[in-house]
């Protein structure tokens, strides 16, 4: 797995399937609908909500556009602070330094902080296949990993599972992993979250190696941030002997200042709440306090290729809230495996055709289509990232990909109407037969409009020629 | 800007609309050059084809004081998108029409309030009505409440709130054939909220989102019928024009 689950088919294909489980359509209705709620009852709590998120977005704007010296300085400040920087171009790069860190510590286990970038670089695979057991202690990652399962949301990877399908899965799947689940097991949700206490503290006691990705990275300060709810992300971050960060060179901002309106926009954002119950924040090494190994992987993975793209380079603003996928329709219908990537609903549908470029691969290429384009995700996004712009555009990548090729029928029909809306006269022309067109779209069905929906009559004549035939309407209209 | 869905499947909607503005006093003309703004094209990304579609668009409306149009979409499409367009044409003189044309552009909502400046434009609908809010009127165009305060006005009507209003009605041009199985989950929902509201008829500013939204009510025999704003405007007590959805 890097970015994008392996095998995954075109998201229509998809998405059909999702549609037709109802359990997930009533989960996610359930839960995306009670996240929104609170997001949208603690960001109208804020007067100056616009003024912040302009704030946010152009601390990230002007970390991108001078992200080679922000990263040079990273660095410089990170090794002063006694962090050790590794630069990794991959996926492949990032896991073989990840993975070989560990093995120096003849680790057999890590310990991981709740990472988006790590699910991508699919680094517990990578390390499995080195003999190293990666225990996720985030508790929605757990539940994903335990049930073998794939994340369908950024914040909240299981969100898909309701609490009995968590019970069943702890009940049943957590003895293998390490302290069986109580017997007593309930579905409530502080029965639940207690058992994965007890479960994972063995785990935060033993391992010697920690493993986090990171929120933010400031570059004036060497300073990495990790935010999060558990407070599991605190146990990982302070208890081991070795700590690993993988870090997308996106997350660099350049000043210790320019965590202020991210960190005021993403608790409430992504979570609902005025501020978030953990922040922590450590710049490299402090002597008899914490790791006292401190590695720093700086990844790449397609990010530079995003940073190309003139248009959609805004997509690297991104800080993982999450509050387009709660918002967007599709996502709320389809769940986030549809879009066969960590990365799922309408940053997803961006962030991967920008990280791995389109016309290679029908399941990325379909995934700039996967919207309505009715603009709810730029409506709530943090840092202001126009998503159905970037959509419109990467569409057009995707259809300029496949020019030359063998015409679709999609092309011939779009080639056909520029032919007839380009003058007037062949729209005129084509008018006369609308009527025809609709009895035979009805006769001929289902297509994928009326296998579920009627159309509608067709008129006897069109405006322009009701238009020409009543001089406007001036003569007597019969 | 009649706009092309309209010209071809709801002429009653032009029509609407030239009463509507002439009882208020416009001089209105029908530019007969004009086709389709290019959203068809550029929203699947076809950007290329787009090109003749947005030249003619601008060589019909270059010259008006203001280009009207019943749709929030049309008119987001010929204010947000044209300049693409223009700008991948490499023609100068487009770039240059684009910039002149689109900012004249108004959906029908907007020129009635910031134009006209009338709320009250008359009209008289007895009738349990229910408001959609299109998506791209909302967000792209941001008309915000003035379709509702026309609507406020309009004596004899009964407006009712609709729950989940501001969710797209799943429509999205042609995202509703390339996904839609997805377009038509999306559209149950809308069906299901407009059905709990009791309302007779269901309005909106965009005729595209209205047939997707009525195709799946006349599917469902829900009895709930569609109709553009500019028609429930345009109805007086002398006579309502409406076309409905069969």
């Amino acid at each position: 797995m890097s970015g994008t689950f392996v095998g995954m088919p075109a998201f229509p294909t998809a998405a059909r399937e999702a549609l037709a489980d109802s359990q997930l359509r009533h989960n996610l209705a359930h839960a995306t609908g009670t996240i929104r709620a609170k997001r949208a009852r603690v960001v109208a709590e804020v007067e100056d909500w616009e003024e912040l998120r302009l704030a946010g977005a152009a601390v990230k704007e002007r970390a991108l556009l001078d992200l080679d010296t922000q990263l040079v300085r990273l660095e410089e400040t990170l090794t002063a602070n006694g962090a050790t920087v590794h630069w990794a171009r991959d996926a492949a790069e990032a896991n073989a330094i990840v993975a070989s860190i560990a093995k120096a510590h003849d680790a057999q286990e890590v310990v991981k902080v709740k990472s988006m970038v790590t699910q991508e670089i699919g680094l517990n695979e990578a390390l499995a296949a080195d003999g190293i057991a990666a225990w996720e202690t985030d508790l929605a990652e757990l539940i994903v990993q335990l049930g073998d399962d794939l994340p369908s949301h950024i914040l909240v990877p299981a969100i898909h599972r309701n609490r009995a399908e968590i019970r069943e899965i702890f009940r049943s799947r957590m003895a293998a992993a390490g302290r069986p689940a109580p017997i007593d097991l309930t579905d409530e949700p502080a029965v639940l979250a207690a058992a994965a206490r007890e479960h994972l503290r063995e785990k935060f006691l033993r391992a010697k190696v920690g493993v986090s990705g990171a929120n933010f990275a400031v570059a004036e300060t060497g300073t990495l941030v990790v935010v999060e709810s558990e407070g599991n992300g605190r146990m990982c971050l302070t208890l081991p002997e070795v700590l690993v960060s993988v870090v997308g060179i996106e997350k660099v901002v350049s000043r210790w200042e320019d965590l202020d309106p991210l960190l005021r926009l993403l608790p409430r954002s992504s979570t609902g709440e005025r501020m978030n119950p953990y922040t922590s924040t450590w710049s490299g090494i402090t002597p008899g306090d914490g790791p006292q190994e401190v590695h720093v992987v700086l990844l790449d993975n397609g990010r530079t290729r995003a940073l190309a793209d003139e248009v959609g380079r805004q997509a690297l603003r991104c800080i993982r809230c999450s509050a387009c996928l709660n918002v967007c329709p599709v996502y709320e219908r389809t769940g986030g495996h549809a879009y066969g990537s960590v990365y799922p609903g309408p940053i997803g549908a961006i962030l991967n055709p920008l990280l791995k470029g389109v016309g290679h691969d029908d399941q990325i290429d379909s995934l700039p289509y996967a919207s309505s384009l009715c603009g709810a995700c730029f409506e709530v996004c943090p840092v202001r990232i126009d998503i159905p712009s970037v959509l419109v555009d990467q569409r057009a990548q995707v259809v300029d990909a496949h020019r030359g090729g063998v015409p679709k029928p999609e092309g011939a029909a779009m080639k056909g109407a520029a032919y007839v809306l380009g003058r007037s006269r062949r729209l005129s022309a084509l008018e006369r037969l609308t009527g025809l067109g609709m009895r035979f779209a009805r006769r001929f069905g289902p297509s994928a409009w009326t296998g579920a929906r009627d159309l509608p009559e067709a008129p006897e004549e069109s405006f322009r020629a009701w238009w020409q035939r009543t001089d406007g309407g001036r003569k007597d209209d019969a | 800007m009649v706009t092309c869905i309209n010209d071809a499947l709801y002429p009653g909607t032009g029509q609407a609309v030239l009463r509507l503005l002439r009882r208020l006093g416009v001089e209105v003309d029908f530019p007969q050059a004009q086709t389709c703004c290019g959203q068809p094209m550029v929203n699947t990304g076809y950007l290329d084809e787009a090109v003749p579609v947005v030249r003619t668009f601008v060589d019909a409306f270059a010259g008006y004081d203001a280009v009207v149009t019943p749709s929030g979409s049309c008119a987001g499409s010929a204010r947000h998108q044209h300049s693409i367009v223009a700008r991948r044409s490499g023609d100068e003189a487009l770039e240059k029409a684009v910039a002149e044309v689109g900012p004249k552009v108004y959906e029908l909502s907007e020129f009635l309030i910031d134009v006209l400046n009338v709320t009250d434009v008359g009209a008289y609908y007895p009738h349990r009505v229910t408001y959609h809010p299109t998506c791209h009127s909302l967000r792209m165009l941001g008309v915000g409440d003035r379709p509702r305060r026309l609507l406020e006005a309009v004596r004899g009507i009964r407006l009712v709130d609709l729950p989940g209003a501001d969710q797209c009605c799943g429509f999205g041009g042609t995202f509703a054939v390339k996904n839609a199985d997805i377009s038509v989950a999306m559209g149950a929902d809308k069906a299901r909220h407009i059905r709990e509201t009791g309302a007779e008829v269901v309005v909106a500013g965009d005729n595209s989102c209205l047939t997707h939204i009525g195709g799946v009510l006349s599917r469902q025999r829900s009895g709930v019928r569609t109709v553009h704003l500019a028609e429930i405007l345009a109805s007086t007590e002398a006579g309502s024009i409406e076309r409905t959805l069969r």
